[in-house]
């Protein structure tokens, strides 16, 4: 939690030594409090101080890099319960798990597959986020080599799978300095497993088979031995339960500030699942329900593109829809008597329409009315595309001067204002459209005439 | 010193109110069971917090005339007894469905235009065939609505189905209906947390007691949406824990009809390879639109695919579990 000036002053030494630029300590402490300051600025602060005030600045739920270079991810740094109170900020990394007693063909597939997976959705290239490689063989020197393969292929975040911690170490060294995620440090192997973290530098993802309670003691313990980068794994023995855990890590980290459960967590729907699709329904759970990094059993790009989908609705921010510029957008090569269609500036309407527009093969005129990223219906609810805003945007955007004819085609849920619309826009005909966008296509092909 | 670490509750005023539907025979009906949903005193399946006394439910989506327009996919799962209502709602049974969903399709004005005399006959059989309680759509034309639920209602009178779509502006006449024959009303409102709330009052106001109103937020398919429905029932929900009366009746989603629109269930040509088989793909699509939405609060899930309902109750059992 943030302090404030008064609570921040209290920790200062209150000479007023006028040293860190300020004139006062209270001026200091407003300066830092509204982060218009540095604490190193003040030479006198106490160890003890420095620790509170450092403390009580970070974030509730620790920011966690996966992965070096361009791909690398990060996860954690959530402020909220609920979407709606602010937004989601750092979407999960979605990977997909190998192991060790796979063929080595087997294992470049899987790498390539998920590498090159890559998915356009409302103007948005999506795409999964790594490879976690597990040492399912308990040799070390193959998962070593199992991870050099890997690493040979693609520099996608890894997330690395054994407790051994010897293997581990070989693996680590076979990954380079690519910070990958180590799982993981249990009751058993933990000190061992925070010494690689830190002579690696690398993340560490965190077990307790004993729940919540047994997860904060390790996490407690391992942060004390330097290591801070951390990742729960929250899992229980069911769905029902690990949803519980899930939603209860978040809630001590944000409702309590409770620094030991403060990270990021990972989750492996393939545990409480026992086929590919209940593994995909599980992970779309988990993707809604505050999972920072989910790992996959499987590639299937039919299970896939739904659940990059998914993450990518939930991590929209609810404050600002993605939105298009209004403007007049061609498609083919229209000319004067091409048709003339208009909707809102909503992202997904207007990647949605356009892209059966394109699928018709028709040259046509679309024009985007500033509807503030709402949708057709409720910008209309919204008033925020009514018959007055439609009229404007026709009149200012100079789309008169380009066609030859005076027809403009409403969607179709909003076919009860053509009449509105043909008021405010005098000398104009409005049609009214498909409601749908997958029937623009027959309807620019069967329907559509400027007469 | 070990951390402890205490089970983080949280404290709520009030739950979602239960709704009934089905009237037994010795509740004046002919229905084999009844179905109460609805109850929850915390948030979706938060066990460790509150009661929940009521397991979500599916309702399977039948209609009255053949779903010509219906995605290959789902008329392949159904075959032939699309043809036949009596026939598609006796599978629907079979299937495991809590509650049938019939729509009167055949009344709208590009579908047959049926009138109420004629739909009548359909509600009287669909009610012989089955004894599971029924939900009963109207075309969704307010004026066809009104028309033909009114008679639904009548000849459905005493068996206490739910009825929709109740809008803002055209609900009078399908509560009126409720209210004369012991019906549930469905209230629909446009993703928006302040009208759900209005057309509830409005409903309430005319007589309707509370625990025969659902209310239907209006669903969003995964990718057209879905983020907006969810945060609108996650907002709903916590204004019904919080002791908000006039948000606590269960929620229903429309999850197939708004599933199976997305271009990713009906277009099976010219899409991208990476969205891959298109055989399972609207049901995947129908599946998680209906498991965001029930970790949301979603208590009534009106469904189409038989293997989208399978997977659904896989996830209920193991979220109630």
């Amino acid at each position: 939690m943030a302090l404030s000036g008064l609570e921040i002053y209290k920790l200062l030494p209150k000479t007023n030594c006028k040293e860190c630029g300020q004139p006062t300590c209270l001026a200091f402490a407003m300066k830092l409090a509204a982060k218009g300051a540095e604490l190193s600025a003040c030479p006198h602060v106490s160890e003890e101080s420095k620790a509170a005030l450092e403390s009580a600045g970070a974030p509730p739920i620790r920011l966690v890099a996966i992965g070096s270079g361009d791909q690398k991810f990060e996860v954690g740094n959530e402020t909220v319960m609920y979407r709606h109170e602010k937004t989601f900020y750092h979407q999960p990394g979605i990977l997909v798990r190998v192991k060790d007693t796979q063929a080595a063909d087997a294992v470049v597939v899987t790498v390539q597959q998920v590498q090159n997976y890559s998915v356009e959705r409302v103007g948005i290239n999506i795409t999964l986020n790594g490879i976690a490689v597990e040492n399912a063989s308990g040799n070390a020197q193959t998962f070593a080599k199992c991870v050099e393969l890997v690493r040979s292929k693609t520099d996608m975040p890894l997330v690395l799978m054994s407790q051994d911690p010897a293997a581990m170490e070989a693996a680590l060294a076979a990954a380079g300095d690519s910070q990958p995620l180590i799982y993981s440090a249990t009751a058993e192997n933990w000190e061992a497993m925070a010494g690689l973290a830190k002579k690696f530098k690398a993340p560490l993802a965190v077990y307790a088979a004993d729940g919540l309670g047994g997860l904060a003691n390790l996490t407690d313990q391992i942060t004390k031995a330097g290591v801070a980068d951390l990742v729960l794994d929250p899992s229980a023995a069911n769905v029902n339960s690990t949803l519980a855990s899930l939603v209860q890590v978040r809630r001590h980290a944000l409702r309590k500030n409770f620094r030991p459960l403060g990270y990021p967590v990972i989750t492996f729907p393939s545990r409480l699942a026992s086929t590919t699709e209940e593994e995909t329904v599980i992970a779309a759970q988990h993707i809604a329900r505050y999972s920072g990094v989910v790992v996959l059993d499987n590639f299937d790009p039919t299970l896939i593109y739904p659940l990059l989908t998914l993450r990518q609705n939930i991590y929209t921010d609810p404050q600002k829809p993605i939105q298009v510029k209004p403007d007049i957008y061609t498609f083919g090569d229209p000319g004067d008597k091409s048709p003339l269609l208009i909707t809102t500036n909503f992202s997904l309407t207007y990647f949605t329409v356009a892209g059966e527009i394109e699928a018709s093969g028709i040259p046509t005129w679309l024009l985007i009315a500033d509807s503030e990223g709402m949708s057709v219906l409720t910008a209309w609810a919204a008033g925020k595309f009514d018959a007055e805003k439609i009229a404007k945007t026709v009149k200012t955007s100079g789309i008169a001067d380009k066609i030859g004819h005076r027809k403009l085609v409403l969607p179709g849920f909003v076919a009860g204002m053509s009449g509105e619309v043909e008021e405010e826009l005098p000398g104009w005909k409005i049609a009214v459209g498909p409601r749908e966008a997958v029937d623009i296509s027959p309807y620019l092909k069967g329907v559509w005439s400027p007469d | 010193m070990p951390v402890t670490v205490q089970t983080p509750v949280e404290k709520w005023n009030g739950a979602v109110r239960e709704v009934t539907l089905g009237a037994t025979k010795a509740d004046g009906g002919t229905r084999g069971r009844t179905v109460t949903v609805g109850g929850s005193a915390t948030l979706p399946f938060l066990h460790f917090e509150g009661a929940i006394p009521n397991r979500p439910v599916i309702a399977i989506q039948v209609q009255d005339i053949d779903p010509l327009d219906w995605s290959p996919t789902l008329r392949s799962a159904w075959g032939d007894v699309t043809k036949d209502v009596l026939k598609w709602a006796a599978k629907a049974v079979d299937l495991g469905a809590d509650i049938i969903a019939l729509n009167l399709r055949s009344a709208h004005p590009d579908s047959g235009n049926r009138g109420p005399e004629e739909i009548a006959e359909t509600v009287k059989s669909v009610l012989g065939a089955v004894d599971l309680p029924l939900i009963i759509y109207g075309p969704g034309v307010p004026e066809k609505d009104n028309e033909v639920l009114v008679r639904a209602a009548e000849v459905a009178a005493g068996e206490r189905v739910a009825i929709g779509l109740c809008e803002q502006n055209n609900y009078r006449t399908i509560v009126a209906a409720c209210l004369a024959n012991g019906h549930v009303a469905i209230a629909r409102a446009p993703i928006d947390v302040n009208i759900q709330k209005q057309i509830n009052i409005l409903m309430s106001d005319m007589g309707l007691p509370l625990d025969r109103i659902l209310m239907d937020p209006t669903t969003g398919a995964l990718g057209y949406g879905l983020e907006y429905s969810f945060s609108v029932m996650e907002r709903l929900r916590l204004s019904a824990l919080q002791g908000d009366g006039m948000t606590q009746m269960p929620t229903i989603c429309t999850i197939g009809d708004e599933a199976w629109r997305a271009k990713e269930a009906k277009v099976s040509q010219g899409v991208p390879e990476v969205w891959g088989d298109f055989a399972k793909r609207g049901v995947v699509w129908e599946t998680i639109t209906a498991t965001t939405l029930l970790n949301a609060g979603a208590d009534i899930l009106v469904l189409r695919h038989p293997q989208a309902v399978e997977n659904v109750r896989k996830a209920i059992d193991q979220l109630i579990a």
